[in-house]
């Protein structure tokens, strides 16, 4: 049984409160931060970040990361721009990314699951070699030609509303990641293998087959962010987001997720990405530079993991005194 | 994930000697590249220089093997840093910051006060990189945040403070003296310094990760940190040392990066972790600890910086350079690890037999 307490010293329940505290300071120092207008164009500019952490995230928790998924994005943007430049009809050129960002995942995931190479080589790799496709694809041209209900779905609001359209896909998306991770097998599997390959591998589990499909989930969840990058910027350029995968991976970190895997909840996830974006924009409306607002991210990042490391030892050693007279009872 | 396996007994090959001439014959280059990785990648780049060659002779005139090294050097020296941090299973992502935060910070203090002598603009350069170095290993070692977070905040935080101190400015080569652009530029009997410097600190490093026991030591706590710290290694106290030799270097890198570049400014060496740590997996080091050299790691830069050459020289499409480097990155490591596995494969029959 938890205590209430416990679940207030939640990572969740902090990055809710740090968020409420961004939003009361916010909305304080900068007066237009607080506003519909604002607010709805700082949660577009998060999105193509938003949604490649959906797929990140299911790939950090089985134990693995996925630097390449910036790398992914410019692919994904480039071959857009260079099959719509060349006649494509738009709906198959999207398909032609999205099954592009597929089988990049695909690659990933077979080198790391049939080879055993460890994924932060391999991704590094990838990382190189899908940006160097993007560029082969498009050369260091830039396609902004685009059918008009495409870019309309990059800039504009659900009508009547505040709530660009891209955070619709991304709301949908998240809750099917959600879905998948917290409420079905899969889920399961996936924090299994995170915390305890061997076993997993022991208890039945197929984990070559589960890890693919997380990076093949990584990979079109990247190709759908560069579908969204291109349409919200009318702009298809080979190096369109580069750098990002840093940017993601400090997200899915600083929302609880463990390195090490196993650990982590998507909800958290979704919170320390709106943190993110809320300070990024604050700290923008106060003429803060964007590198600079990194030094925030940063430091924001390392103590998230040295509060962590605080709060389970303090959750430990008060589990440990509740369940001293039984030990079979202690929570994992 | 593949853990390499641990040291190939010296003793057991001659029991294999006994047993068949041809499986000796075959197993002996396996062998030879199994336990001296650089070999392996010195084939490669013996096989590149050849390709490349016969298609274009001017490829291994001295001046562009040269050019080759220069290119490489700074890129060397934060390699075998970054080797030492990852030899003790931990990683460096904020190199990049580090070295772009010195140099910008250097080329800064020249262009204010010209007079400053180069040797004390080196050691402050050094001697920041190592500060830098000491806030990753602290937070590694007492902080118990892991190293790959660790650095992921300092990379931001050390690229935030660059572009805090330079609010926007930049140094270009007239605003500082022509010494210190020497320091990159210049020759000691007729061998550029820039190669001289990361020579130094290859030789150095190689010589104290095989001899000294602080260096074996490194490799102890990289290939089973349980066992080091039951054996009494002071685990703690060395993976910090790593993290701010690795500081160091980039402090060194970065005072040369401006002298080699002239113009720094706060976005100086962007993204260069990556290279670095792409130098370091290509040369054989394995990026979960425990083994790995300098030469390696260097050997790593110089392929890469080979095929980056060849591709300009070969007159190939430069949108193809990143795509092949990336390649080369992953036919590296999956090279290595089927080697690993017949290695691992065949001292199992080795051992089978010998029972």
């Amino acid at each position: 049984m938890k205590l209430r307490w416990s679940v207030l010293l939640q990572w969740e329940a902090l990055l809710v409160a740090l968020l409420v505290a961004t939003f009361v300071i916010g909305s304080s120092v900068a007066e237009a931060f607080l506003t519909g207008e604002n607010l709805s164009l700082a949660s577009a500019d998060l999105m193509e970040k938003a949604i490649m952490a959906l797929g990140l995230t299911l790939v950090i928790l089985a134990g693995e990361i996925d630097l390449s998924v910036a790398s992914v994005l410019g692919l994904s943007s480039a071959i857009v721009g260079a099959t719509v430049d060349a006649g494509v009809p738009l709906s198959l050129a999207i398909g032609i990314a999205l099954l592009a960002g597929a089988l990049a995942g695909l690659f990933n995931g077979l080198l790391v699951a049939k080879l055993g190479l460890p994924s932060l080589v391999v991704t590094l790799g990838t990382l190189a070699l899908y940006r160097g496709l993007a560029f082969v694809v498009l050369g260091d041209r830039a396609v902004s030609e685009f059918p008009q209900g495409f870019t309309d779905f990059g800039f504009n609001n659900v009508p009547g509303t505040l709530i660009p359209w891209p955070a619709i896909l991304f709301a949908i998306l998240a809750l099917a990641t959600f879905l998948v991770l917290h409420r079905s097998w899969i889920g399961r599997e996936v924090y299994a293998i995170g915390n305890n390959e061997e076993a997993a591998r022991f208890s039945g589990i197929d984990v070559d087959r589960v890890k693919v499909g997380l990076f093949v989930a990584s990979g079109t969840l990247a190709a759908v962010a560069g579908v969204v990058f291109t349409a919200r910027f009318a702009s298809a350029r080979p190096d369109n987001g580069l750098g990002f995968e840093l940017d993601v991976i400090s997200a899915v970190l600083l929302g609880g997720v463990s390195i090490f895997g196993g650990r982590g909840t998507l909800v958290g996830v979704v919170l320390a990405l709106f943190l993110i974006g809320a300070l990024r924009n604050v700290l923008a409306l106060e003429d803060v530079a964007a590198e600079k607002q990194s030094i925030a991210i940063g430091t924001l990042l390392i103590v998230s993991v040295i509060a962590t490391n605080a709060l389970r030892g303090v959750q430990e050693r008060a589990a440990r005194r509740r369940s001293a007279p039984s030990p079979a009872d202690q929570p994992t | 994930m593949l853990a390499r396996p641990e040291v190939a007994p010296a003793a057991e090959p001659v029991e294999e000697v006994r047993l068949g001439r041809r499986r000796l014959r075959a197993g002996a280059l396996l062998d030879l590249v199994g336990r001296v990785r650089e070999a392996g990648i010195a084939l490669a780049l013996a096989l590149l220089v050849l390709v490349v060659a016969v298609q274009e002779p001017r490829f291994v005139e001295p001046d562009n093997l040269e050019e080759i090294l220069l290119s490489v050097s700074i890129l060397a020296i934060v390699a075998v840093g970054q080797t030492l941090v990852v030899l003790t299973r931990n990683v460096d992502l904020s190199v990049g910051s580090n070295v772009g935060l010195v140099a910008f910070v250097c080329a800064d203090t020249l262009k204010g006060s010209p007079g400053t002598s180069v040797a004390l603009i080196v050691l402050m350069g050094v001697l920041i990189g190592a500060g830098l170095g000491v806030v990753n290993g602290l937070l590694v070692t007492v902080g118990r945040v892991p190293a790959i977070v660790a650095t992921l905040g300092t990379l931001y935080i050390f690229r935030g403070l660059d572009f805090t101190i330079a609010e926007g400015q930049q140094v270009n080569a007239a605003d500082v003296p022509d010494a210190y652009l020497s320091l990159a530029t210049g020759h000691v009997l007729g061998i550029p310094t820039l190669i001289l410097f990361a020579a130094a600190v290859v030789v150095v490093a190689s010589f104290a990760l095989r001899r000294l026991r602080s260096g074996r030591e490194l490799y102890a706590i990289g290939s089973n940190p349980e066992a080091a710290r039951l054996v009494g290694v002071p685990s703690g106290r060395l993976v910090f040392a790593a993290f701010v030799l690795c500081g160091a270097l980039c402090g060194l890198a970065g005072v040369l990066w401006g002298a080699r570049f002239a113009t720094v400014d706060a976005r100086a060496a962007t993204g260069f972790e990556l290279a670095v740590v792409a130098a370091v997996v290509v040369g054989g080091v394995n990026i979960f600890g425990g083994s790995g050299t300098a030469i390696g790691a260097t050997l790593g830069a110089i392929l890469l910086g080979t095929i980056e050459n060849a591709l300009s020289i070969l007159k190939l499409n430069p949108f193809w350079l990143q795509a092949i480097q990336g390649a080369v990155i992953i036919a590296a490591v999956t090279l290595d690890a089927l080697i690993t596995r017949r290695l691992q494969r065949a001292l199992r029959r080795a051992r089978r037999r010998r029972t």
